[in-house]
């Protein structure tokens, strides 16, 4: 302080002082009252905000719940199992937001099987934009490196080449959910972003050997929806997968058995895995779907306890009998 | 005529002194450096963005991204002298050394982006000085000497006559140094919140150090401009070392030197062209000839009026004793014997990398190789593995996407020195005309059985060997029947397929997973497929042979898949690793023993 400003201070300059330290002594006090917390931390997890997977589902017509298409040309037989179920129309109706979810978990050529295939992807997002959809989204939450993932397996390419958006993985893209009547999935992060404004979900994923879950089909491919430490569920394979199909209400699913992964799954990593099979079976319920596909592998319901959990659940059937399939063949 | 010293100093101070200085109708040779500081700049950050895998146009497909450090004559020779070979892209140093030779320090003034950052940081905090202050700050000091002694340590270490010699040019050299610095820290902090550029958030453990050596030479422009460049740079060291060479130079065309000593008062190297210019300090900023009002200073092949300082300053005794120092300093490093038995075994290089010894002559740390790697795997090493290893790359399977993906060998095609080899695919995986050799093994996966779920819980999991990408799998795994605890159990009565027991305290539903069984004396066993608090329902309706009756014991176990790893197949890639759901420290993880580059850490037998 200058000396000018020394003498010139009096009762004028003392209020405007005294009024500033008057507002800052209430700011803090303000703030603290604001604050306060009287407890200190409790223990125990913070609840996120919960959100659960719409309902994706289109009204059940009798017979018409799946297909089975024979022949070793994927766009012909999924156009056909598609059609046997009564045409894209009933599945994606104008002005729809379809999201598609294949197998794409691992950074391998499309044709050692290991990811769903691309050219079935392509055709499978044709579809829907014939059907009217304003939007395709192709997603997934890979275990390798998403980006490669989508990339090696061609998936990436033939569904941006069909016009489809492909969403990958990013952190936002998550939120908690729980599912009722869950013991597993509580609280726990999803992939949910991609479904979050669709209309639609479509499933793809090809037939594969799995050692631990004994196979690998359209249920199992719900396992890329689970995100954060999804691996500590393979404590509990069968009832994750179970719940999976519990969470997961999925408009269609392909399940893709043209060319069938018989050992060393899900990775695979030569041909001699693979074993041609020329089937594609098309559903509504991937419980039954399934429990078809598991025959392609050598193996029956009971093989897969999480086809009777599922069941039970109310997730779908393991009755295939009882839901009439249509069975035909396309060359 | 010319106004004296005295009012030229005064009217500069005023910024007033235009009035004397006829503008040149022609671009003055300091903006022509400016913007090719700016040019190269942005084209290095260019360079880094793109740096990415993948197909689009802002990501890697072809664009030289190694360029500024191929440029770099540093890191040409300093692989010389540890390799006796100039491995081919670094050819590129040789136009920067002939560039050199000819014209100066061309490549601090214009084209360094780290120069350039210095330059810019520097005129920054001394804007508001006064003319006075700003000739002080761009001195001439004695202490420029030090980069000298700096190269002369880095080139003894790397010249050292053994097969220890080892490169550590790239601690201080600027270009990797600001590579490693821009790619690893700046702009993986800067796409942290968008993602634009990965798709996956980037980690670099240890980037803090990364960053402290960048942010505190930054820092340094605030205390001397370009403190850097002036005091440390071992590349400019050995631009001044060549700078004698020049054809052209800064020098004074006349005698005529009124000594008011503008010409340094932004003089980017200290190299006091006011006085006997010292040649080697001279980063070719051109201010000097900008600033000087009397035409005296010019860009010339005449030898200047004023005398003039060829040779960098440093004694004999300096340099000798630099030398011994650097040669000391090595020996000092390796007493840890880490290339020897006391190496660490966390030390995993990545796929192609060649054998220890040879893959430290060659590595700059430039960080090229982590940038590039899709899954985010490759590591700055710190010094766990000795002093000489830090920043080079490891492979830390906690970190990133994944472990070393099967189908990926882009760590190689970046490597601009080749310590890590241009592989092939198939010479990683070993088929085609490798399958002789095999994969490429970059160390072995030992499984923990104290902290595996199934050997030491009794917990079914087996994720390595789901994601186990080698064909035929490297992890395969035996089924055991483990008796959980308290799991004797005594019947009651046994209808259809629902055996009732004594105990009434079963928890409704817990053996109901699909993983339990139900074993009697005999041996045979049952699948549970439900249970109450007081049964128990097993699978598979028919029976054979005698059934449990009333009074008989049966036993609850679970079903195990206990895996193991077969050595011979196992590539030690980290997916495993990566993947383990026991997380902190893995039931699985992948030590370097084993790896193919290594002949004395080679583990099986042959044949």
């Amino acid at each position: 302080m200058s000396d000018k400003e020394h003498n010139n201070f009096g009762r004028r300059q003392f209020l405007a002082r005294a009024g500033k330290a008057g507002i800052a002594i209430a700011g803090c006090g303000i703030a603290s009252y604001l604050l306060y917390d009287p407890t200190g931390p409790r223990p125990g997890v913070k609840a996120e905000d919960l959100v659960t997977l719409a309902d994706f589902s289109v009204p059940r017509k009798t017979g018409q719940t799946m297909s089975i298409v024979q022949g070793p040309d994927r766009t012909k037989t999924v156009n056909k199992a598609i059609e046997l179920l009564g045409g894209i129309e009933r599945f994606v109706k104008p002005g729809d937001t379809v999201a598609v979810k294949p197998n794409v978990a691992f950074a391998t050529p499309a044709m050692l099987g290991a990811t769903a295939n691309p050219q079935l992807i392509a055709e499978m997002v044709r579809l829907c934009y014939k059907g009217g959809a304003t939007k395709v989204i192709v997603t997934d939450n890979p275990i390798n490196d998403p980006a490669s993932c989508f990339t090696l397996s061609g998936v990436g390419k033939a569904a941006s080449q069909a016009g489809a958006e492909v969403v990958l993985p990013k952190t936002y893209l998550f939120k908690h959910t729980t599912l009722t009547d869950g013991r597993l999935i509580r609280n726990w992060p999803i992939f949910y972003g991609p479904f979050d404004k669709a209309d639609k979900l479509i499933g793809i994923s090809p037939i594969k050997h799995h050692h631990r879950a004994g196979a690998s089909m359209s249920m199992k491919n719900w396992y890329g929806l689970l995100g954060g430490r999804r691996n500590v569920f393979h404590q509990d394979i069968n009832t994750i997968i179970a719940e999976l199909a519990m969470m997961v209400k999925p408009t269609l699913v392909i399940l893709d058995g043209t060319e069938v992964m018989m050992t060393n799954g899900p990775t695979g990593g030569s041909i001699s895995d693979l074993k041609r099979a020329n089937t594609l079976i098309a559903s509504t319920d991937c419980v039954a779907a399934d429990s078809y596909g598991c025959g392609l592998l050598n193996l029956n319901v009971l093989d897969l306890p999480y086809l009777a959990q599922a069941e039970k659940a109310g997730a779908g059937t393991t009755d295939i009998k009882s839901l009439n399939p249509i069975v035909t063949t396309v060359t | 005529m010319y106004p004296d010293f005295s009012t030229c100093l005064r009217l500069a101070r005023n910024d007033k002194y235009c009035v004397f200085y006829k503008e040149s109708r022609t671009m003055k040779i300091v903006n022509a450096r400016r913007i090719s500081q700016i040019f190269f700049f942005l084209l290095f950050v260019w360079f880094c963005i793109v740096s990415t895998i993948g197909e689009r146009f802002w990501q890697l497909r072809g664009w030289p991204i190694n360029w500024f450090l191929q440029l770099d004559p540093l890191v040409a020779l300093g692989t010389i002298l540890t390799t006796h070979t100039l491995y081919w892209p670094l050819l590129w140093a040789l136009a920067t050394v002939v560039l050199t030779i000819i014209f100066g320090r061309f490549f601090c003034g214009w084209v360094c982006p780290f120069g350039s950052l210095h330059h810019f940081v520097g005129f920054w905090a001394r804007r508001k000085k006064k003319v006075s202050q700003k000739i002080q700050l761009n001195r001439y000091r004695k202490a420029q000497s030090i980069k000298y002694f700096i190269l002369v340590v880095f080139l003894a270490m790397a010249a050292f006559p053994s097969a220890a010699a080892t490169l550590q040019t790239g601690l201080l050299d600027p270009i990797p140094l600001v590579t490693r610095s821009f790619n690893l820290v700046l702009l993986t902090i800067i796409d942290r919140s968008a993602n634009l550029i990965s798709v996956t958030e980037r980690f670099y453990e240890g980037a803090w150090l990364i960053f402290a050596v960048f942010l505190t030479a930054i820092l340094l422009n605030l205390v001397i401009p370009r403190f850097y460049c002036r005091f440390l740079c071992p590349l400019g060291a050995l631009f001044g070392v060549i700078d004698g060479l020049a054809i052209w130079k800064i020098g004074k065309k006349t005698a005529d030197c009124v000594n008011c000593k503008l010409c340094e008062r932004d003089c980017e190297g200290g190299c006091e062209p006011a006085g006997s210019i010292r040649i080697s300090e001279c980063v070719l900023c051109f201010n000097c000839l900008d600033g000087c009002r009397h035409s005296v200073i010019g860009y010339q092949t005449k030898p200047s009026v004023a005398c003039k300082i060829i040779e960098p300053d440093i004694s004999r005794r300096g340099f000798a004793l630099s030398l011994v120092s650097g040669l000391f300093a090595l020996g000092a490093v390796r007493l840890n014997n880490k290339l020897g038995s006391n190496w660490h075994h966390r030390v995993i290089r990545p796929p192609g990398a060649l054998p220890e010894e040879e893959f430290l002559k060659r590595c700059i740390k430039c960080g090229q190789c982590m940038r590039v790697c899709p899954t985010n795997v490759i590591q700055p090493a710190g010094i766990e593995g000795g002093l000489e290893n830090l920043w080079t790359p490891v492979l830390n399977n906690s970190i990133g996407s994944s472990g070393c993906q099967l189908n990926c060998v882009a760590c190689g095609q970046v490597c601009p020195t080749s310590a890590i080899r241009h592989i092939t695919l198939n010479e990683k995986r070993g088929v085609g005309e490798f399958a002789d050799a095999g994969p490429i093994k970059m160390g072995t996966a030992f499984l923990d059985r104290n902290r595996c779920l199934p050997w030491a819980m009794d917990k079914p999991c087996i994720v390595c060997e789901e994601n186990c990408p080698v064909s035929p799998k490297a992890i395969f795994t035996r089924e055991y029947f483990s008796a959980i605890r308290d799991g004797i159990l005594t019947v009651k009565d046994f209808r259809g397929q629902s055996i009732e027991i004594v105990e009434n305290n079963l928890i409704s539903g817990k053996f109901a997973t699909g993983d339990y069984y139900c074993a009697i004396e005999d041996g045979r066993r049952w699948k549970i497929t439900a249970n109450t608090q007081n049964s128990i329902e097993i699978s598979l309706g028919e029976i054979s042979g005698k059934k449990p009756t009333k009074g008989d014991k049966i036993k609850i176990q679970i079903r195990l898949q206990r895996p193991y790893i077969d050595i011979e197949k196992c590539i030690g890639c980290g997916i495993c690793e990566h993947e383990c759901p026991v997380s902190g420290k893995k039931a699985v993880r992948v030590s370097a023993v084993g790896e193919t580059r290594s002949a004395d850490r080679r583990l099986l037998l042959k044949g």
